[in-house]
């Protein structure tokens, strides 16, 4: 019998829940505040999903419910993509070490 | 056009990146590296989703429009936030990963067959499930976070708000959200997944709102979780490898915040989410509230004690962000350096409004980050430091919570201020801090309060030094 490719996916799934959880662990508390910022920029990789709805019109009608939701969730998404990746690049540029020669 | 299999490729690496890019966080040297694989994993996520739809016609434009104009507003949002406003600004982000599932999900509802899901009104069953966890758990990311928002914002109060029968409520409403998803599931009626997003609005309202604002540190890593969770409910829904990952990766990291902040508290995460902390030990409090003597003084004696000190360690707290003095600090530090005294910064893991929020104030004054330290790594160093200069902080440095059992913070990890030989407290009262217990601290023999504004003290000391 052939597997379910869900079974696949859900494989995935669990196994990056455990690599987040030991990745996640190793992150230096004094970056929380990045890691919050970055992770909202990259769960926004859910544009992919807005991105394949809001080309679902055909060429005549590129504007159907379907897609205006589509459409909205990628300005939506696009916000925290940018904002959330250059708000943590924003922080960490300030992250610096003591000078020396002091 | 390119193969679903190479795309598939494609996602994994992207969700690789994305691995990296947490991965980075693990030092401020590698940080900066990490952001870029980030934006790097993003930027193929996005490409391989142009290039396997294939569709460069009219909705390609009005695609790219959407993505220009959001982004432009997130660009100019993240250059002109304030760092005292990180903790509202990730609140609202979390909100819009959450809106965003939503409208994925009712798009993909509507409109099955752009994702391959099957038809409307006979929409693959495990798609249908996986949707409506995606769409349900993403509705309460988004009105929770909106909640949180407010909170910390200061539109709403930030004191708990509990009314009777609010957990019975929400036990129930939580429990007909399951039996929608499943009415949802064997009549493919639209209605119920509209009731559906509506009661998960409503109980991410609920939720939140009996939640304090010292809090929120939990509250946001807890909002962050979610968020992935909704992401990866949408990635099961379009079998994508790159939401999955990602899903996963924001999921647990944001468990894992909460679980680090509720442990930074002693508490266990059900008796925050449950809210109202210290509604009930308001009692014990009224009684002990007896007339004590403190010790006062003003900003010369404090830099009087700093100048004769040779080691002085800085405990800022949320009171620090409110006043906006990390600055002002920072040029005070800069003085008693000058006059060779040692500074050291000592956070506590839930000082401020969310994980690491005071790091980046400090970092933002341009403190380097080897000067500052968490809790365990200094909390021994108190015993031989002269000075202990706390500023905005409270509960997290009261010795109670190590001598009382009777206290609500007994068992806490606090900081050791109590053990250097004289503490200065900047504050702006006595008023007790969020736990709304009395702080022995403030009427020890070696304590001296500087009653003012945080910032406009540490400037006074400055000049006086």
């Amino acid at each position: 019998m052939e597997i379910d490719p869900l079974i696949f996916r859900l494989s995935i799934f669990i196994l990056s829940i455990f690599v987040g959880y030991y990745v996640v662990w190793s992150v230096t508390p004094s970056l929380h505040t990045p890691l919050m910022s970055v992770t909202n920029a990259i769960s926004s990789v859910i544009i992919v999903g807005a991105i394949i709805a809001g080309l679902s019109g055909n060429s005549e009608t590129v504007f159907n419910t379907s897609s205006i939701f589509g459409f909205l969730a990628i300005a939506l998404a696009a916000i925290n993509i940018f904002g959330g990746f250059l708000v943590t690049q924003r922080m960490l540029a300030m992250y610096k070490k003591k000078k020396k020669d002091k | 056009m390119i193969s679903a299999n190479l795309s598939a490729i494609f996602y994994l690496v992207s969700g690789v990146l994305f691995i990296l890019a947490l991965r980075g966080l693990s030092s401020p040297e590698t940080s900066r590296q990490g952001n870029f694989f980030g934006i790097f994993g993003m930027v193929i996520a996005v490409t391989v989703t142009f290039l396997s739809t294939g569709n460069f016609s009219t909705g390609f434009i009005f695609v790219l429009i959407f993505i220009l104009v959001g982004g432009s507003i997130g660009a100019f949002i993240a250059y002109r936030i304030p760092m005292t406003a990180m903790p509202e600004l990730v609140a609202g982000f979390h909100s819009l990963v959450g809106l965003a599932a939503v409208f994925v999900a009712i798009s993909a509802f509507l409109n099955p067959e752009a994702f391959n899901l099957g038809k409307p009104g006979n929409i693959k069953l495990g798609s249908l499930i996986e949707m409506s966890i995606g769409a349900a758990v993403g509705a309460i990311t988004f009105s929770g976070s909106i909640i949180a928002f407010l909170k910390l914002q200061g539109i709403m109060s930030g004191s708990p708000i509990t009314f009777k029968g609010q957990h019975p409520l929400n036990a129930i409403i939580l429990i007909s959200i399951i039996f929608i998803i499943y009415l949802l599931c064997s009549t493919q009626s639209s209605n119920y997944f509209w009731i559906l997003l509506s009661i998960s609005f409503l109980i991410g309202f609920l939720l939140i709102i009996p939640i304090g604002g010292a809090d929120m540190p939990v509250v946001i890593s807890m909002l962050n979780s979610y968020s992935g969770w909704a992401a990866a409910g949408i990635g099961f829904t379009l079998e994508n490898t790159a939401l999955i990952i990602t899903g996963a990766l924001v999921g647990s990291s944001g468990a894992i915040l909460s679980y680090i902040m509720c442990k930074g508290m002693n508490r266990s995460f059900f008796n925050v989410i449950l809210g109202g902390f210290g509604a009930t030990e308001n009692e014990s409090v009224a009684s002990n509230k007896e007339q004590r003597p403190v010790k006062s003084g003003n900003a010369d004696d404090a830099a009087f004690l700093m100048k004769n000190a040779s080691s002085v360690i800085i405990v800022p707290g949320y009171g620090m962000a409110v006043a906006q003095a990390q600055h002002a600090l920072r040029e005070m530090v800069d003085t008693l350096k000058k006059n060779d005294i040692k500074v050291s910064y000592a956070i506590h893991p839930v000082a401020g409004r969310m994980p690491g929020h005071m790091n980046v104030l400090l970092a933002e004054a341009n403190v380097p980050y080897d000067e500052v330290f968490e809790l365990e790594e200094i909390n021994n160093d108190f015993a031989n430091a002269d000075v202990a200069f706390v500023i905005g902080a409270n509960d997290v440095t009261n010795p109670v919570a190590k001598t009382d059992p009777q206290s609500p913070i007994y068992g806490m990890p606090v900081l050791d201020v109590e053990k250097c030989k004289s503490v200065l407290f900047v504050k702006r009262s006595l008023s007790p801090g969020y736990a709304g217990i009395d702080n022995d601290l403030f009427y020890k023999e070696n304590t001296l309060m500087l009653f003012a504004d945080a910032k406009k003290m540490t400037e006074d000391i400055t000049k006086n030094l």
